[in-house]
């Protein structure tokens, strides 16, 4: 029994070394620790794990989704209560009785406004609810974490209590607190209805165990009393406040809940707040072996891949750069964020023309439809003319009038391959070889050829994709040179189009029928942009 | 304790040492094994100091630099416009139907909906025989939504027909041996692409159920998948816990690029919609994007007033704006040739899960644990 009673005094202890460690601001608070300690140190002893805390912390850092954001979180609250640069804290009077160390919101506001860069005091004030849902600093007297930008007070959460310090803490503690606060007579330390419930339902699940929780809250109350009181006022607030982030009202937004998909990983750790700080050291062994620990494969194989990237000819910022802005530039016109659609955007006026015109065009009467800013884009790359149903049909209507469309229908079947179910794929692939591959009719290299033949023994749905398209693993084919149908296209027979007095007279007509309906006005080209309607 | 760990990593080598410390010979073939080790880190140091600075070399400018010349993005006026509530639980995930209008969502509590989001009406609901369906997605056809999460499995559902019960025509198309965390259709009804907390990726055939390929390479849970949007579409990106994004050959199941530098789990990975770029979201509270023409990074996303992790991210068309949906229940809205943030978006009241720019680029839409879905224009 004995020792059951000294472990979780033992962890408690081992937090707060740590958080002695810690540069603390508000004096009545340092010397209200510093007599906890003096409480609890006689049994501080017990456990040689103590200095082990704060180095494993650092180190679990890396891992939890939390910790990260807790120890941004952290070092911010180290700016804000720093003496000289940091926000005032001080105590104030209020209905005849003395608050201290708090500081307003408005004061808050002001110090993140100045400190930290955000956009507007929105944001500031965001900001600010963000580090108060959290548990950092607190409303002084309220269950609701939040803070307004007004007179009201809050205080800072001393580290002990911090989040990163202890993820989860047990029910047990949980109903030690609630039993304690019980036990102490006092208008503000009065349960709250979901509190009360609370500790009924504690009271049925930990029956067992309930002697233990009365016995324990009964020694922490007597220390609590030997306290001053100023301090005990505001070691009362932030053990509040710590229990509002662990176990929040109803209704509030649980902070600590950790996504699902992380939650494999945190499994071991969460052990770790159930009390045994021993648990820490195995977690992160393998983390460190992993990296710790490069075997001759390892590094060869770092090596080769090292060497693959030295080997890639890449290409220079500046250029990049401009590629971006070069597409930016096109696509801006067709970017309803930088520039209106020409039918009206059916999530801001509630008109869903461009839908059903949408649905005709894929389907019969396109060509009444088509309007000039989507056959302007057929000239952007082959690949827009393509995903477009119109753009594809007035493109075949080309090329049959050439008599070049094999190459076209070619390079269709072979996508249609690839969406194939499995099942499928054997018989068309069969198919595509004797109607375009087996004769001359296509023009591609013999290489292309031979490699295609290759895969017609086992024929699967990218059987045909070195003669139908050029790619990043061709050089590992050793093919060079091959003609290639959809680069064929893609240099000659779309070239040919787009320079075309077809394609240019079908331009034309739908910007007569544009003009002459008048009603919807094309952005120029070059980028005239419109604010969007809100 | 510390220094405890440290030896724990040396001892195969010191073990070997000691055993064969009255044979000579073996002793020394246990020298020149480290030194192999060692001459083969050096080696790997060297190369990795050069790719360094061939790549200091390709970095003449930074990407906001040469953005200068642009005008800047004020005039985004993005509001929400639509709400979609579900039941109590957290929404996941959401994807848009291919006609512009219908949203699949999917929850913690099973529920896959499917929402007319224009006149915010939930239409059908399929319940799952499991809880946090972590991943969903419609067809390029808008008939089949596939869908999957911690019962490690992909499941497709038929909706074409609105009088039917999805479930009747239900279909397991593949399991993977850990939870399964997001999907895809490649351009086909016929495929299903997915990754897995069992840092693996697979392409399946939706109607035998068969593995088509399967991409082994990440160390991680691979958190999203991304498809190339280029004509050909034979390649996808995949991000994961282990802070790498990978590019995939989906014919020969080979990794053949492979970006770093996020400094926690990436939760998100999206291509660029001219193809020729990836970027990231990841908890350690940056979006980044990487170049596959110059191999490296290009731009980071981040603000020092931004201290939550980064969930799901998506292009505007043109490429110029990045969104991302944070922990932080806000929706960051960031110049991506500039590198700033241009909006900031209120209004979930719970971290945001996913977000998706809706097919003709008009609208986004959210899904956060405040268990709602929002629309965004």
């Amino acid at each position: 029994m004995l020792i059951v009673l000294l472990k979780p005094i033992g962890i408690l202890c081992s937090y707060i070394f740590k958080a002695m460690g810690q540069s603390l601001v508000i004096g009545s608070e340092r010397s209200a620790r510093r007599k906890k300690q003096k409480a609890d140190g006689n049994v501080a002893v017990d456990t040689p794990t103590v200095s082990l805390t704060a180095a494993s912390m650092t180190d679990l850092d890396n891992i939890t989704q939390h910790q990260i954001v807790y120890k941004k979180m952290e070092q911010l609250m180290d700016r804000m209560q720093d003496e000289n640069t940091g926000i005032p804290v001080r105590t104030v009077n209020k209905f005849r009785a003395k608050v201290p160390s708090v500081f307003t919101g408005t004061d808050l506001i002001l110090w993140i406004m100045k400190n930290v860069d955000v956009d507007d005091q929105v944001e500031a004030l965001y900001f600010a609810n963000l580090l108060s849902s959290h548990g950092y600093l607190f409303p002084i007297d309220d269950h609701f974490l939040n803070v307004k930008n007004d007179g009201s007070y809050y205080r800072f959460q001393t580290p002990y209590y911090w989040p990163s310090n202890i993820f989860d803490p047990e029910n047990t503690d949980y109903a030690v607190y609630l039993c304690k606060r019980t036990m102490q007579n006092k208008t503000r330390l009065e349960l709250a209805d979901y509190e009360a419930e609370n500790l009924a339902k504690l009271q049925k699940v930990l029956s067992r165990k309930w002697e233990f929780v009365f016995l324990q809250a009964e020694a922490q109350s007597k220390v609590d009393k030997k306290r001053d009181r100023m301090e005990r006022k505001i070691l009362d607030s932030q053990e509040r406040a710590f229990w509002d982030v662990h176990r929040p009202m109803p209704g509030t937004i649980i902070t600590t809940e950790i996504d699902y998909r992380k939650l494999k990983r945190y499994k071991e750790l969460s052990t770790l707040a159930n009390g045994d700080i021993n648990s820490l050291v195995p977690i992160q062994l393998p983390v460190k072996t992993n990296i710790g620990k490069p075997t001759i494969e390892s590094i060869k194989k770092d090596i080769t891949a090292m060497r693959l990237k030295l080997d890639r000819r890449n290409i220079k910022l500046s250029k990049i750069a401009d590629t971006y802005i070069t597409y930016f530039e096109q696509y801006a016109e067709y970017d309803p964020f930088f520039t209106p659609p020409e039918f009206s955007n059916p999530w801001l006026l509630d008109n869903v023309e461009v839908w059903d015109c949408d649905k005709h065009s894929s389907l019969f009467s396109y060509r009444k439809e088509v309007t000039v800013r989507r056959i302007k884009r057929w000239a952007f790359s082959l690949k827009e003319l393509l995903a477009d149903p119109a753009g594809k049909e007035h493109f075949t209507k080309f090329l049959e009038k050439e008599f070049s469309c094999e190459n076209l229908k070619f390079w269709e079947a072979v996508q249609n391959l690839k969406k194939l179910p499995q099942s499928d794929v054997p018989k068309a692939a069969e198919e595509i070889w004797t109607e375009y591959l087996s004769g001359d009719s296509l023009n591609i290299d013999s290489q292309s050829r031979e490699l295609s033949r290759k895969n017609m023994s086992a024929p699967d749905r990218w059987a045909f994709d070195i003669a139908a398209v050029c790619n990043r693993t061709f050089s590992l084919c050793k093919i060079k040179n091959g003609v290639h149908v959809y680069h064929l296209m893609k240099s000659d027979s779309y070239q040919r189009y787009i320079r075309s007095e077809m394609y240019k007279e079908y331009l034309n007509t739908s910007k007569k029928k544009t003009s002459m309906k008048g009603i919807r006005s094309i952005v120029s080209f070059s980028g005239k942009r419109d604010i969007c309607p809100s | 304790m510390k220094d405890c760990k440290s030896y724990s990593v040396a001892p195969p080598l010191a073990d070997i040492a000691l055993r064969n410390i009255w044979n000579l010979d073996m002793a020394l073939d246990v020298n020149t094994r480290t030194e192999t080790v060692e001459l083969l880190s050096r080696e790997a140091d060297c190369l990795k100091h050069k790719l360094e600075e061939e790549r200091k070399k390709l970095n003449d400018v930074t990407l906001a630099n040469v953005a200068e010349r642009l005008e800047e993005v004020t005039f985004l006026n993005i509001k929400p416009r639509r709400l979609l509530k579900g039941n109590q639980a957290k929404m996941l995930c959401c994807d848009w139907s291919p006609d512009k209008r219908h949203i699949v969502s999917s929850s913690q509590d099973g529920k896959l909906l499917i929402w007319d989001a224009f006149t915010t009406t939930k239409e059908q609901t399929v319940t799952m025989p499991t809880t946090w369906v972590m991943a969903c997605a419609y067809s390029p056809s808008g008939n089949l939504v596939a869908c999957g999460g911690l019962d490690n499995k992909v499941t497709v559902f038929n909706i074409s027909n609105p009088e039917e019960d999805p479930s009747a025509k239900k279909k397991t198309v593949g399991t993977h041996t850990n939870f399964m965390s997001c999907c895809l259709f490649p351009n086909s009804d016929q495929q299903i692409l997915t990754g897995s907390g069992d840092a693996t990726a697979a392409l399946w055939d939706v109607e035998s159920g068969q593995m088509l390929q399967s991409f082994h390479g990440h160390t991680g849970d691979i958190m999203s998948i991304d498809l190339s949007p280029s004509e050909i579409g034979n390649t996808f990106i995949s991000g994961s816990c282990d802070k790498m994004l990978l590019l995939w050959d989906m014919r020969t199941g080979q990794s053949v690029q492979s970006f770093e530098g996020h400094l926690s789990d990436i939760n998100s990975v999206k291509y660029h919609p001219s193809g020729d770029a990836v970027a990231s979201g990841s908890d350690d509270s940056t979006c980044r994007m990487y170049d596959l023409r110059a191999d490296k990074e290009v731009a980071v996303y981040s603000k020092e007033s931004i201290l939550f992790g980064v969930n799901s991210i998506d292009f505007s068309v043109s490429g110029r704006i990045l969104f991302g949906g944070y922990t932080d229940y806000t929706i960051n809205a960031w110049d991506s040739l500039k590198c700033e943030r241009v909006s900031l978006l209120y209004g979930h009241e719970n971290r945001v899960t996913s977000i998706k720019l809706s097919p003709d680029g008009t609208a986004l839409a959210s899904a956060s644990w405040d268990a709602s879905l929002r629309v965004w224009a």
